[in-house]
């Protein structure tokens, strides 16, 4: 594993260096067919599922095929999915924002054969490579952030939680059977990388026990006042502390002290100073939330709500996870009207329909505390069922 | 044979869903047959570690990245997030692995001699693991060592014409939905403003000098498929202030049942026929739509431009043809202040370069934030601290109903000194002489 210079100099840093160039111009990117009609789109359909058809005013039509992607792509996958692009559509594809892969043609024969084509790839241990779907009022690909894959706060994995949903939902995401689209949402900390806070549905990892604190080398990772400051409901203060050290040493440091019955398990703090860790093994699952959307359509945007305060961890495929989800997922779509989303669904009939006819428990933890927004969402009218 | 046993992981092998797992598998079994003789730059069995890692992991049920770690590029204060496993030893492979962001072309769209171009560089000088792509849309490189970081950036510059995005406390990458280039209801080429906005913010993308991270998204219409309303410090969200376009033989059609309702979305279940009443008419938010002489009629001075009914009549809606954007702010997700939704504050503002007019709403609530903001205090938070008048200052904008929902229940107004007659100061002795103590 020689070492191979790209022709970086590191003694002269500056010699040739080009920065701040920004990213290519998406020009340089567009099938022929979608450069030449920019900007002249008529209207579009969804001609079966994960197949849809875009006409121009110059009577062109593109058939986009989607197919549903791991987000964690090898580049070996992705020469694959380069391979395909050559194939069928002239090297070019792209990608949606919910990591699902694009594949532009033509004529609709192309799109059927290409649909064709995708499903019957499948990887060496049965599964989907490119599954055909995501769209309309179906379940599309679910979002997500790294997990134990990549991440140093995650409360659970990202990558397994998902797809033992996905597996679950599956036939939902090649189908288009729902009243509305139900957009499924993962993040694996509060942090909320994924910001999952405006999704129908909303799997988020969730700590549950305050953070330890390494008082022998806290103060030499961390900046104290930092880490004061960094918590919003101000448990932590700075301390000095005898301790003895790993080696034996008695000796006093600066440290923090936690009180730890006002945190909420944010994990600022441990952002701010690595000596805070939080995560636990019995103390870290899931929260699940529900009735979020960013669209404007027919309702405002609104947030997500908690209506499981906490799943356990249960990898490698997190049943109750999926067991829940499942069932949220049937009752909306038996109980909704076309075109209301689940939070829509859910004001309509009321959260405490929401919660009967879906089978969940309502807890304590379901009702809000959190500072000023939380009186809000308490009721204030006698206008309630029982 | 595997250098880990991973029976966990092994069983997210199973099931319809396309399996990471078995992808990261094959990835390092071309890795360790290296048919193209690469002259791999980090451990070859990079993959290998990673899963067994990730299968301690699911043992545990805790992770095993360690904090942080400040690496990057010469000039640059984002764009890779340093990262190292804290079981070194057993998986040395994953040693260090850090992400490097890569700016992502608006839109995301691709040719696959540029991806080709990607694979190559970060199988030689990477893991060959990647996500396509992030929560801000980079794509994101998963996983090198620090001797990298530079020959990568060199490589990307030199070779491939391509920037690294943003992490840490600046502009992150911003993204957009793909607009005109294939939605007709784009209100305004969101493509090309993200690019004109990541190329006129270089700056503020790689050298952190904010009091936290600031996103900007770029929204073609109120449905909001890159979810900037929730999503993002400062919104762009397409809108249009005339009449929705009407094509009446359309709107028969659909009434007919020529044209299925919602571009067919709702194919996979038998919901019976189309009913625009039921459908359209009676959902309209605003009530603004009814049928006359079996014509569909809108008042659209009553209209909010909620996408319903063009969503579902594509065929026989059309946005309007005076466009533009409205601009909502201080939208974050519940880090540390609970959640907060993106809020109006430019109801409406014509896209037309040099975009100069939104460069200056930009800029003044860029040096608000950075002079007002507390460290790691996102904009949402300070306007919620601050007030939204003092936003409005930030901006010379003046208050107007479409700033609120409803105006506010409590009358604590807060007067300033020059909005008050003769102004505050006042001569207590004058006053004593017509009341005594």
């Amino acid at each position: 594993m020689a070492f191979i210079s790209s022709g970086y100099n590191p003694d002269k840093p500056m010699e040739n260096r080009i920065t701040d160039i920004g990213p290519r111009h998406f020009t340089d990117f567009l099938p022929p067919v979608i450069a030449k009609n920019k900007g002249k789109w008529l209207w579009h359909e969804i001609v079966e599922p994960g197949v849809l058809m875009h006409k121009a005013e110059s009577g062109d039509e593109v058939y986009t095929v989607r197919c549903g992607g791991a987000r964690l792509m090898s580049v070996g996958h992705i020469r694959e999915i380069c391979d395909i692009a050559d194939k069928f559509c002239g090297g070019h594809m792209r990608f949606t924002t919910r990591n699902n892969i694009e594949f532009m043609v033509t004529t609709l024969d192309e799109a059927k054969n290409l649909k064709k084509f995708l499903n019957d790839q499948k990887q060496s241990t049965g599964g989907h490579k490119f599954p055909v779907g995501g769209t309309g009022a179906g379940i599309t690909n679910i979002v997500h952030t790294q997990g134990w894959v990549h991440c140093h706060t995650p409360a659970t994995d990202a990558s397994g939680t998902v797809k033992v949903v996905l597996d679950e939902l599956f036939e939902e995401f090649q189908e288009m059977r729902m009243p509305a689209q139900v957009r499924i949402s993962m993040a694996c900390c509060l942090n909320m990388c994924g910001a999952v806070h405006c999704s129908d549905i909303a799997i988020l990892g969730y700590h549950r026990k305050p953070p330890m604190i390494d008082h022998e080398y806290l103060d030499n990772l961390c900046e104290i006042p930092l880490a004061v400051a960094a918590c919003p409901v101000g448990a932590i203060r700075p301390v000095k502390m005898d301790i003895t050290t790993e080696k034996g040493e008695a000796k006093t440091v600066k440290t923090v002290a936690i009180k730890e019955e006002r945190c909420m398990f944010c994990g600022n703090c441990y952002t701010m100073c690595p000596s805070l860790p939080l995560a636990d093994t019995e103390g870290d699952g899931l929260v699940i939330m529900a009735g979020g959307k960013v669209s404007n359509r027919i309702s405002n945007p609104k947030f997500s709500k908690v209506v499981v305060a906490f799943i356990p961890n249960e990898p490698p495929r997190w049943p109750t996870l999926a067991k829940v989800i499942r069932q949220i997922v049937d009752t909306y779509a038996k109980d909704a009207r076309k075109y209301e989303r689940v939070g829509d669904w859910a004001e309509r009939i009321g959260w405490e329909r929401f919660f009967e006819k879906t089978g969940l428990e309502f807890s304590e933890h379901m009702i809000d505390d959190f500072r000023d927004p939380a009186y809000y969402t308490w009721r204030q009218t006698t206008n309630f069922k029982f | 044979m595997a250098k880990h046993q991973t029976p966990l992981l092994d069983q997210l092998q199973s099931g319809p869903w396309p399996s990471f797992v078995t992808d990261i598998k094959e990835e390092a079994e071309r890795r360790h047959k290296n048919e193209k003789n690469v002259e791999f730059q980090i451990p070859v069995d990079v993959c290998d570690d990673l899963l067994g890692v990730l299968e301690l992991s699911y043992e545990q049920g805790r992770t095993h990245w360690k904090h942080g770690g400040i690496v990057g590029v010469f000039g640059y204060g984002g764009g890779v997030i340093g990262r190292y496993c804290d079981q070194p030893t057993m998986f040395p492979g994953v040693a260090h692995f850090h992400t490097m962001r890569v700016n992502q072309p608006a839109g995301k769209y691709y040719s696959s001699e540029f991806l080709r171009q990607l694979c190559d560089l970060w199988e030689f000088r990477g893991s060959g693991l990647t996500n396509m792509h992030g929560a801000t849309g980079d794509i994101v490189f998963l996983g090198t060592t620090t001797p990298q970081l530079e020959e990568i950036f060199f490589e990307l510059t030199h070779t491939l014409n391509q920037d690294l995005g943003g992490s840490g406390s600046n502009l992150r990458t911003p993204a957009t939905c793909l607009g005109e280039s294939r939605c007709e209801w784009a209100c305004y080429d969101t493509q090309e403003l993200c690019y004109t906005m990541t190329q006129e913010y270089q700056d503020e993308l790689h050298r952190p000098a904010f009091p936290y991270k600031f996103k900007f998204k770029f929204d073609g219409c109120p449905n909001c498929c890159v979810a900037s309303i929730a999503r993002s410090d400062m919104a762009f969200v397409g809108t249009w202030r005339d009449q929705i376009r009407i094509d009446q033989e359309a709107v028969a059609a659909y009434i007919g049942g020529e044209i299925a309702p919602n571009g067919g979305a709702h194919a996979g279940r038998d919901w019976g026929p189309f009913d625009i009443q039921k459908e359209v008419i009676d959902l309209c938010p605003t009530e603004c739509m009814w049928i006359e002489d079996g014509k569909l009629k809108i008042n659209d001075r009553e209209c909010t431009r909620c996408m319903h009914c063009l969503n579902v009549m594509p065929r026989a809606l059309r946005i309007g043809n005076d466009r533009g954007l409205s601009i909502l702010v201080g939208a974050k997700a519940p880090i540390l202040d609970g959640a907060q939704m993106g809020s109006l504050l430019v109801p409406f503002i014509k896209v037309e370069e040099p975009y100069d007019e939104i460069k200056e709403i930009i800029e003044g609530i860029w040096d608000w934030w950075m002079e007002e903001g507390k460290n790691r205090e996102r904009l949402g938070e300070l306007i919620k601290r601050q007030g939204f008048q003092r936003l409005l200052e930030s901006v010379n904008m003046k208050a107007i109903p479409q700033h609120v929902q409803e105006p506010r229940h409590n009358p604590y107004i807060f007067w300033k000194e020059e909005d008050v007659p003769g102004g505050w100061k006042r001569d207590i002795n004058e006053f004593r002489k017509h009341h005594l103590r």
